[in-house]
């Protein structure tokens, strides 16, 4: 069974339908891209996963459970973490309470400990500007803590909203290959991108999106060949 | 030797104010609302010391202790009927929605204690300090205000840097979404702020009606106010500024009601309010929120 499977999702805003029946599913282990134009309803679906917004219709299941009448603050503790667009880091905090406030739900210290470690391994910067206010930051770093935020819940599940958003091209670079390095570590990954060309890159699978609906899916290599993707999405 | 005890007299006012503001600023800050029941709320918590200790004949600690549990119990019931429904709709409306609540808690009052002004026993046991040969003499209820304020302060300073509801609210008070997705039980968290908000009313009821024994349904109102503009004044959303702006506001007043005119001191009050949010719209301490996209 899939670890994460959406069936038969619709969600407006109003009368707005902005997802129109859509199903797609994530096996443990893979990294998934939703791909598409803006407004074709990306976020819209991670937020509806989350249970920042209801979905009107469909069934959303992670880990066997069904998140339709689950909480949104209940969900992160079932392993599925979601790093929102435009990073959303608590700017007042410094980046020590953020990482902390990554671990709300969590209540073994000692193990919490160990995460922080890990996450500053992994970040070095995070730990080198650990005190200060994570408003200060810089892009980057503030893509970098608000994916260390997130890992600091452990999940299973990582939701990535534009990782990329307004970063430097290096930077797109570093931070892509530090998904796919949390990927290899085990975590699964749904990646939303308007960087068509760098999310194929990574994922196994991708699914393209438009207004509401999927258009095509498929194995990521094939689709990077696939002609109207190409046309559309990766400006050949 | 009369300045010190108006300075004095001021602190302890301001104590109370500062009090007030607390309650105002942690539920602005986090929900990002007035509350413009909060007065009532202390009006409520005078009430029923009031009746605890006049009908119930039990002790001021006890008294206090009770209305320190209905205000609670108050705050958290209102939040959940009357504001919690209308989160995410126009500010507007939570905001008539808080007077209409006001009016209702003052006019619930009014039918059960009637409008005629009752006389409050202090629940202040503490005997009056006599200084400089008894020249300077502090009441028992100002130095109990004092310490109360600044005991209240350091315990919710701490208890917002601290502890992990604290982190949770000043996560909610920045991004309710982005708190959501940590795993911060949002309406728990609010309902959290404003159960302290009211605890700390029905202790601001305590003091401001032993300081000053009279009491009716409208009592909470000019110190709800005053409270409100104290919050303000210290930059809302911000304890320490709740705090000074609250002492300030005490000093303030009591001074000009000495030397100038008893009159004039409200006036005087809120054109020094007027003159600070020229200067500085955000108050003392309110800093202004830089966004970066």
């Amino acid at each position: 069974m899939a670890l994460l499977e959406v069936e038969n999702l619709e969600v407006a805003y109003g009368v707005i339908k902005a997802i129109k029946g859509i199903s797609f599913s994530v096996e443990e282990g893979e990294v998934i891209a939703l791909i598409g134009a803006n407004g074709a309803g990306k976020t819209t679906i991670l937020h509806t996963i989350t249970g920042l917004i209801p979905a009107n219709k469909g069934q959303i299941t992670f880990a066997g459970q069904n998140l339709n009448k689950t909480p949104g603050h209940k969900i992160v503790s079932m392993g599925m973490a979601h790093v929102p667009e435009g990073r959303r880091v608590f700017s007042q905090l410094t980046v020590y309470q953020n990482l902390k406030l990554g671990a709300y739900t969590r209540k073994n210290k000692s193990e919490i400990h160990e995460s922080l470690k890990t996450v500053y391994k992994r970040f070095p910067r995070l730990e080198e500007r650990k005190n200060q206010l994570a408003g200060t930051l810089s892009g980057g770093e503030q893509q970098m803590l608000a994916m260390g935020r997130a890992l600091m819940s452990r999940p299973k599940l990582m939701l990535l909203d534009e990782p990329s958003m307004g970063l430097s091209p290096i930077l797109v670079n570093e931070i892509f290959d530090i998904i796919k390095v949390l990927n290899e570590n085990g975590t699964t990954i749904l990646l939303v991108e308007q960087n068509a060309k760098k999310a194929l890159m990574i994922a196994d699978r991708a699914y393209v999106l438009e207004t509401g609906t999927i258009a095509l899916t498929g194995e990521a290599s094939k689709l990077m060949d696939n002609d109207s993707v190409k046309k559309a999405y990766l400006g050949e | 030797m009369s300045f010190i005890s108006y300075l004095i007299n001021g602190i302890s006012l301001g104590s109370v104010y500062a009090i007030i503001a607390l309650g105002y600023t942690m539920v602005y800050g986090i929900a990002k609302m007035l509350n413009f029941a909060h007065g009532d709320v202390i009006m409520v918590g005078a009430f029923t010391i009031f009746t605890a200790m006049g009908q119930a004949n039990l002790p001021p600690a006890v008294a206090v202790l009770i209305s320190i549990v209905v205000c609670t119990v108050l705050g958290v019931v209102i939040e959940r009927i009357a504001y919690r429904p209308l989160r995410g709709t126009a500010p507007l409306a939570v905001l008539i929605t808080a007077i209409g609540v006001s009016y209702f808690l003052q006019n619930v009052a009014l039918l059960r204690f009637g409008a005629n002004s009752k006389s409050f026993t202090s629940v202040v046991g503490v005997k009056p300090l006599s200084l400089a040969n008894g020249e300077l003499i502090i009441t028992g209820e100002t130095l109990v205000t004092i310490i109360s304020g600044v005991v209240i302060v350091i315990v919710l300073t701490l208890f917002v840097r601290k502890t992990k509801p604290g982190q949770a609210m000043l996560a909610v008070s920045e991004d309710k979404d982005a708190a959501k997705l940590m795993g911060v039980n949002v309406n728990g968290t609010i309902a959290l702020t404003f159960a302290i908000g009211s605890a700390l009313a029905a202790i601001a009821g305590a003091l401001l009606c032993s300081a000053y024994p009279s009491l009716s349904p409208y009592t909470g109102s000019m110190p709800g106010i005053k409270g409100f503009v104290a919050a303000v004044f210290g930059g809302i959303g911000s304890i320490p500024g709740a705090m000074i702006g609250g002492i300030l506001l005490g000093v303030i007043e009591i001074l000009s009601k000495a030397y100038i005119s008893s009159q004039l001191a409200d006036a005087i009050v809120f054109a020094v309010l007027i003159i600070v949010l020229l200067v500085k719209p955000t108050g003392i301490l309110g800093r202004n929120i830089n966004e970066k996209v």
